[in-house]
Protein backbone atom coordinates (compact mmCIF):
# COMPACT_ATOMS: atom_id res chain seq x y z
CA UNK A 1 0.00 0.00 0.00
CA UNK A 2 1.13 3.11 -0.97
CA UNK A 3 2.80 5.65 1.73
CA UNK A 4 0.57 8.40 3.03
CA UNK A 5 1.79 12.25 4.45
CA UNK A 6 -0.36 14.89 5.75
CA UNK A 7 -0.41 17.99 3.96
CA UNK A 8 1.33 20.44 6.56
CA UNK A 9 -1.33 23.14 5.02
CA UNK A 10 -4.75 21.27 5.63
CA UNK A 11 -3.76 18.03 7.04
CA UNK A 12 -5.54 15.97 4.10
CA UNK A 13 -3.81 13.49 3.07
CA UNK A 14 -1.60 13.02 0.16
CA UNK A 15 -0.46 9.97 -1.58
CA UNK A 16 3.22 9.22 -2.07
CA UNK A 17 4.27 7.26 -4.72
CA UNK A 18 6.68 4.48 -4.11
CA UNK A 19 9.46 6.05 -6.90
CA UNK A 20 9.05 8.95 -4.89
CA UNK A 21 12.53 10.90 -4.32
CA UNK A 22 13.86 14.14 -2.35
CA UNK A 23 13.00 17.15 -3.94
CA UNK A 24 10.08 15.95 -5.20
CA UNK A 25 6.74 17.86 -5.14
CA UNK A 26 3.64 16.40 -4.31
CA UNK A 27 0.60 18.61 -4.58
CA UNK A 28 -2.16 18.20 -2.06
CA UNK A 29 -5.50 16.59 -3.44
CA UNK A 30 -7.61 19.10 -0.99
CA UNK A 31 -6.30 22.09 -0.99
CA UNK A 32 -3.89 22.46 -4.28
CA UNK A 33 -0.81 22.94 -2.09
CA UNK A 34 2.03 22.05 -3.50
CA UNK A 35 4.44 19.70 -1.19
CA UNK A 36 8.51 19.23 -1.53
CA UNK A 37 9.83 16.14 -0.05
CA UNK A 38 12.04 16.75 1.73
CA UNK A 39 13.25 13.34 3.80
CA UNK A 40 12.27 9.83 2.97
CA UNK A 41 13.15 8.31 5.81
CA UNK A 42 11.29 9.43 7.61
CA UNK A 43 8.85 10.91 5.07
CA UNK A 44 8.54 14.59 5.80
CA UNK A 45 6.74 17.26 3.70
CA UNK A 46 7.23 20.72 3.33
CA UNK A 47 5.14 23.61 1.62
CA UNK A 48 7.05 24.32 -1.25
CA UNK A 49 8.65 27.39 -2.09
CA UNK A 50 7.00 29.96 -4.40
CA UNK A 51 8.52 29.85 -7.40
CA UNK A 52 11.19 32.58 -7.82
CA UNK A 53 12.23 35.16 -10.72
CA UNK A 54 14.91 33.14 -11.98
CA UNK A 55 13.47 29.59 -12.24
CA UNK A 56 13.08 27.68 -15.20
CA UNK A 57 14.78 27.21 -18.49
CA UNK B 1 36.64 6.59 -9.01
CA UNK B 2 35.20 9.63 -11.14
CA UNK B 3 31.68 9.32 -11.50
CA UNK B 4 28.52 11.16 -13.26
CA UNK B 5 26.44 13.24 -10.78
CA UNK B 6 23.73 15.11 -11.16
CA UNK B 7 23.02 17.98 -8.98
CA UNK B 8 19.31 19.75 -8.26
CA UNK B 9 17.35 21.64 -5.77
CA UNK B 10 14.02 20.54 -7.19
CA UNK B 11 13.60 17.20 -8.22
CA UNK B 12 11.70 18.53 -11.81
CA UNK B 13 10.24 15.76 -14.46
CA UNK B 14 13.31 16.30 -15.96
CA UNK B 15 15.48 15.27 -13.27
CA UNK B 16 13.45 12.26 -12.82
CA UNK B 17 13.58 11.43 -16.26
CA UNK B 18 17.31 11.50 -16.38
CA UNK B 19 17.52 9.40 -13.28
CA UNK B 20 15.62 7.27 -14.93
CA UNK B 21 17.49 6.86 -17.59
CA UNK B 22 20.75 5.93 -16.30
CA UNK B 23 19.05 3.22 -14.51
CA UNK B 24 17.40 1.72 -17.75
CA UNK B 25 21.21 2.35 -19.56
CA UNK B 26 23.21 1.16 -16.65
CA UNK B 27 25.06 4.16 -16.15
CA UNK B 28 25.81 5.09 -12.64
CA UNK B 29 24.68 8.57 -11.40
CA UNK B 30 25.60 9.99 -8.10
CA UNK B 31 22.24 12.73 -7.34
CA UNK B 32 23.06 15.29 -5.65
CA UNK B 33 20.37 17.56 -3.57
CA UNK B 34 22.17 20.86 -2.97
CA UNK B 35 19.34 22.80 -1.62
CA UNK B 36 20.38 22.50 1.50
CA UNK B 37 23.62 22.24 1.35
CA UNK B 38 27.29 24.68 1.44
CA UNK B 39 30.23 24.78 -0.50
CA UNK B 40 32.91 23.62 -0.51
CA UNK B 41 30.70 20.47 1.64
CA UNK B 42 29.32 19.21 -2.06
CA UNK B 43 31.41 16.13 -2.89
CA UNK B 44 32.53 16.07 -6.69
CA UNK B 45 36.14 15.74 -7.31
CA UNK B 46 38.20 16.62 -10.21
CA UNK B 47 37.24 14.23 -12.76
CA UNK B 48 34.01 13.73 -12.36
CA UNK B 49 31.26 15.10 -14.87
CA UNK B 50 28.42 17.33 -12.70
CA UNK B 51 24.97 17.69 -14.84
CA UNK B 52 23.69 20.98 -13.08
CA UNK B 53 20.46 21.25 -13.01
CA UNK B 54 19.03 23.75 -10.21
CA UNK B 55 15.53 25.13 -11.20
CA UNK B 56 17.26 28.51 -10.19
CA UNK B 57 19.89 30.31 -12.65
CA UNK B 58 21.56 32.12 -10.34
CA UNK B 59 22.21 28.98 -8.03
CA UNK B 60 22.72 26.81 -10.91
CA UNK B 61 25.06 29.58 -12.31
CA UNK B 62 26.88 30.11 -8.52
CA UNK B 63 26.80 25.89 -8.91
CA UNK B 64 29.10 25.56 -11.98
CA UNK B 65 31.53 28.43 -11.18
CA UNK B 66 32.21 26.72 -7.46
CA UNK B 67 32.73 23.10 -9.45
CA UNK B 68 34.20 24.54 -12.39
CA UNK B 69 36.97 26.16 -9.68
CA UNK B 70 37.85 22.70 -8.65
CA UNK B 71 38.63 21.38 -11.98
CA UNK B 72 35.62 19.48 -12.19
CA UNK B 73 33.47 19.36 -16.21
CA UNK B 74 30.20 20.61 -15.92
CA UNK B 75 27.38 20.18 -18.30
CA UNK B 76 26.43 22.99 -19.18
CA UNK B 77 29.36 25.38 -18.38
CA UNK B 78 28.95 28.46 -16.02
CA UNK B 79 29.40 30.62 -18.85
CA UNK B 80 26.66 28.97 -21.25
CA UNK B 81 24.42 29.07 -18.59
CA UNK B 82 24.58 32.21 -18.35
CA UNK B 83 25.08 33.52 -21.87
CA UNK B 84 22.07 32.03 -22.66
CA UNK B 85 20.20 33.22 -18.81
CA UNK B 86 20.50 36.82 -20.11
CA UNK B 87 18.30 37.94 -23.00
CA UNK B 88 20.82 40.98 -23.56
CA UNK B 89 24.06 38.73 -23.57
CA UNK B 90 22.64 35.94 -25.91
CA UNK B 91 21.27 38.63 -28.36
CA UNK B 92 24.75 40.54 -28.13
CA UNK B 93 26.44 36.94 -28.64
CA UNK B 94 24.22 36.24 -31.75
CA UNK B 95 24.96 39.94 -33.43
CA UNK B 96 28.52 39.62 -32.65
CA UNK B 97 28.10 36.35 -34.99
CA UNK B 98 25.71 37.12 -37.57
CA UNK B 99 22.80 35.21 -37.06
CA UNK B 100 19.44 36.29 -37.80
CA UNK B 101 17.55 37.30 -34.51
CA UNK B 102 14.34 39.89 -34.02
CA UNK B 103 15.09 43.30 -34.05
CA UNK B 104 15.97 44.59 -30.56
CA UNK B 105 16.89 47.58 -28.75
CA UNK B 106 18.15 47.66 -25.34
CA UNK B 107 17.18 51.26 -22.58
CA UNK B 108 18.90 52.32 -19.58
CA UNK B 109 16.26 54.10 -18.40
CA UNK B 110 12.39 54.35 -18.72
CA UNK B 111 12.52 57.14 -20.46
CA UNK B 112 14.71 55.72 -23.10
CA UNK B 113 12.49 52.40 -23.26
CA UNK B 114 10.10 54.36 -24.44
CA UNK B 115 11.93 55.95 -26.81
CA UNK B 116 13.41 52.93 -27.91
CA UNK B 117 9.35 51.30 -28.49
CA UNK B 118 9.05 54.81 -30.76
CA UNK B 119 11.88 53.92 -33.28
CA UNK B 120 11.15 50.50 -33.54
CA UNK B 121 7.57 50.65 -34.06
CA UNK B 122 4.87 49.08 -32.81
CA UNK B 123 4.26 46.27 -31.85
CA UNK B 124 7.10 45.61 -29.68
CA UNK B 125 7.71 42.84 -26.80
CA UNK B 126 9.42 44.27 -23.32
CA UNK B 127 11.27 41.20 -22.32
CA UNK B 128 13.29 41.15 -18.90
CA UNK B 129 16.68 40.06 -19.30
CA UNK B 130 16.30 37.25 -16.93
CA UNK B 131 13.09 34.82 -16.93
CA UNK B 132 11.84 31.88 -18.33
CA UNK B 133 8.44 30.68 -18.92
CA UNK B 134 7.11 33.46 -20.59
CA UNK B 135 6.99 35.52 -16.91
CA UNK B 136 6.92 39.43 -17.38
CA UNK B 137 6.50 39.49 -21.00
CA UNK B 138 4.53 42.66 -22.18
CA UNK B 139 3.18 43.01 -25.65
CA UNK B 140 3.04 46.41 -26.40
CA UNK B 141 0.94 48.43 -29.19
CA UNK B 142 1.03 51.79 -28.59
CA UNK B 143 3.36 55.01 -26.60
CA UNK B 144 0.76 54.94 -23.29
CA UNK B 145 1.69 51.24 -22.83
CA UNK B 146 5.11 51.33 -23.10
CA UNK B 147 5.20 54.75 -20.89
CA UNK B 148 3.05 52.12 -18.31
CA UNK B 149 4.93 49.61 -18.81
CA UNK B 150 8.70 50.98 -18.48
CA UNK B 151 7.54 52.95 -15.16
CA UNK B 152 6.20 49.76 -13.59
CA UNK B 153 9.89 48.49 -14.38
CA UNK B 154 11.54 50.92 -12.61
CA UNK B 155 10.44 49.78 -9.66
CA UNK B 156 10.79 46.11 -10.17
CA UNK B 157 14.89 46.68 -8.84
CA UNK B 158 17.83 46.32 -10.41
CA UNK B 159 17.65 43.53 -12.33
CA UNK B 160 14.82 45.23 -14.59
CA UNK B 161 16.75 48.48 -14.94
CA UNK B 162 18.19 47.38 -18.30
CA UNK B 163 14.97 47.31 -20.60
CA UNK B 164 15.18 44.58 -23.52
CA UNK B 165 12.67 45.71 -26.28
CA UNK B 166 12.11 43.01 -29.08
CA UNK B 167 10.09 43.96 -32.44
CA UNK B 168 7.25 41.58 -32.18
CA UNK B 169 7.73 39.17 -35.09
CA UNK B 170 4.05 37.53 -36.44
CA UNK B 171 5.17 33.96 -36.59
CA UNK B 172 1.79 32.50 -37.78
CA UNK B 173 0.89 30.91 -34.16
CA UNK B 174 3.66 28.92 -33.09
CA UNK B 175 7.25 29.07 -33.07
CA UNK B 176 9.94 25.87 -32.85
CA UNK B 177 12.12 24.57 -30.19
CA UNK B 178 15.16 22.32 -31.23
CA UNK B 179 17.02 20.88 -28.97
CA UNK B 180 21.23 20.32 -28.90
CA UNK B 181 22.93 17.58 -27.88
CA UNK B 182 26.58 18.29 -28.56
CA UNK B 183 25.63 20.33 -30.90
CA UNK B 184 23.63 18.12 -32.94
CA UNK B 185 19.71 18.75 -33.65
CA UNK B 186 18.41 15.38 -31.70
CA UNK B 187 14.43 16.99 -31.22
CA UNK B 188 12.43 19.65 -33.06
CA UNK B 189 9.12 20.22 -31.87
CA UNK B 190 6.29 22.79 -32.85
CA UNK B 191 5.00 24.77 -30.31
CA UNK B 192 1.45 26.05 -31.25
CA UNK B 193 -0.87 28.26 -29.43
CA UNK B 194 -3.69 30.94 -30.38
CA UNK B 195 -1.96 33.57 -27.41
CA UNK B 196 1.05 35.59 -28.60
CA UNK B 197 3.26 33.44 -25.99
CA UNK B 198 3.79 30.03 -27.29
CA UNK B 199 5.79 28.66 -24.79
CA UNK B 200 4.61 25.42 -23.47
CA UNK B 201 4.29 25.87 -19.90
CA UNK B 202 2.03 28.95 -21.04
CA UNK B 203 -0.19 26.50 -22.93
CA UNK B 204 1.82 26.22 -26.18
CA UNK B 205 0.68 22.61 -27.43
CA UNK B 206 3.71 20.74 -28.96
CA UNK B 207 3.83 18.17 -31.85
CA UNK B 208 7.12 16.95 -33.78
CA UNK B 209 8.21 18.20 -36.84
CA UNK B 210 11.86 17.39 -38.66
CA UNK B 211 14.77 19.93 -39.04
CA UNK B 212 15.13 21.80 -42.22
CA UNK B 213 18.31 22.26 -43.95
CA UNK B 214 17.69 26.18 -43.86
CA UNK B 215 16.70 25.43 -39.63
CA UNK B 216 20.12 23.68 -39.36
CA UNK B 217 22.08 25.98 -40.97
CA UNK B 218 21.07 28.70 -38.92
CA UNK B 219 21.49 26.02 -36.24
CA UNK B 220 24.96 24.98 -36.12
CA UNK B 221 25.66 29.05 -36.72
CA UNK B 222 24.37 29.44 -32.74
CA UNK B 223 26.36 26.75 -31.63
CA UNK B 224 29.20 28.20 -32.97
CA UNK B 225 28.15 31.06 -31.41
CA UNK B 226 27.69 29.66 -28.29
CA UNK B 227 29.13 26.22 -27.56
CA UNK B 228 26.98 23.92 -24.41
CA UNK B 229 26.66 20.56 -24.32
CA UNK B 230 23.21 20.54 -24.10
CA UNK B 231 21.21 23.63 -25.95
CA UNK B 232 17.47 24.43 -26.43
CA UNK B 233 16.72 26.89 -29.33
CA UNK B 234 13.77 28.66 -30.15
CA UNK B 235 13.03 29.81 -33.71
CA UNK B 236 10.44 31.99 -35.29
CA UNK B 237 10.10 31.84 -38.93
CA UNK B 238 9.97 35.78 -39.94
CA UNK B 239 9.21 36.73 -43.37
CA UNK B 240 12.97 36.59 -44.24
CA UNK B 241 13.88 33.37 -42.78
CA UNK B 242 14.25 31.64 -39.09
CA UNK B 243 15.38 33.91 -36.39
CA UNK B 244 16.80 32.61 -33.09
CA UNK B 245 14.30 34.28 -30.25
CA UNK B 246 16.19 32.58 -27.72
CA UNK B 247 18.80 29.82 -26.50
CA UNK B 248 17.91 27.88 -22.95
CA UNK B 249 21.20 26.56 -21.30
CA UNK B 250 19.30 24.84 -18.33
CA UNK B 251 16.66 23.65 -21.00
CA UNK B 252 13.58 21.43 -20.20
CA UNK B 253 12.98 19.18 -22.24
CA UNK B 254 9.34 16.50 -21.25
CA UNK B 255 7.87 18.15 -24.08
CA UNK B 256 10.67 17.44 -26.67
CA UNK B 257 10.26 13.58 -25.58
CA UNK B 258 6.27 12.94 -25.63
CA UNK B 259 6.08 14.49 -29.22
CA UNK B 260 8.73 12.87 -30.94
CA UNK B 261 9.76 10.10 -28.99
CA UNK B 262 13.24 10.32 -28.73
CA UNK B 263 15.14 9.54 -25.72
CA UNK B 264 16.75 12.75 -25.33
CA UNK B 265 17.72 12.03 -21.66
CA UNK B 266 19.39 9.11 -22.69
CA UNK B 267 21.60 10.72 -25.04
CA UNK B 268 21.94 13.77 -22.86
CA UNK B 269 23.50 11.03 -20.11
CA UNK B 270 25.50 9.49 -22.88
CA UNK B 271 26.94 12.33 -23.97
CA UNK B 272 27.31 13.21 -19.76
CA UNK B 273 29.17 9.85 -19.91
CA UNK B 274 31.26 10.04 -22.79
CA UNK B 275 32.58 13.66 -21.22
CA UNK B 276 33.34 11.84 -18.20
CA UNK B 277 35.39 8.93 -20.02
CA UNK B 278 37.33 11.56 -22.38
CA UNK B 279 39.18 12.63 -19.15
CA UNK B 280 40.19 9.42 -17.74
Amino acid sequence: MAAQVSCVVCEGKVVVPDSVLVGEILTCPDCGSDLEVTSLDPLKVEEAPEIQEDWGE
Amino acid sequence: MAQLRIAYTRLRVEEKLLFEAATRLGIPVAADDVEDRSWPGIEADPGDVVLCRCIGQTHNIALAQLLESRGIRTINCSSVIALCGDKVTTAAVLSRAGVPQPEYMVAFSPEGAVEAAEKMGYPVVFKPPVGSWGRLLAKVDCRETAEAVAEHKSHLGPSHSVYFLQKYVEKGGYDVRVTLVNGEPVTAIRRKSEHWITNTARGGVPEGLSVTDEMASILRRTYEAVGGDILAVDLFLGPDGWLVNEINGQPEFRSSITTTGVDLPGLILKHAQSCLEAQR
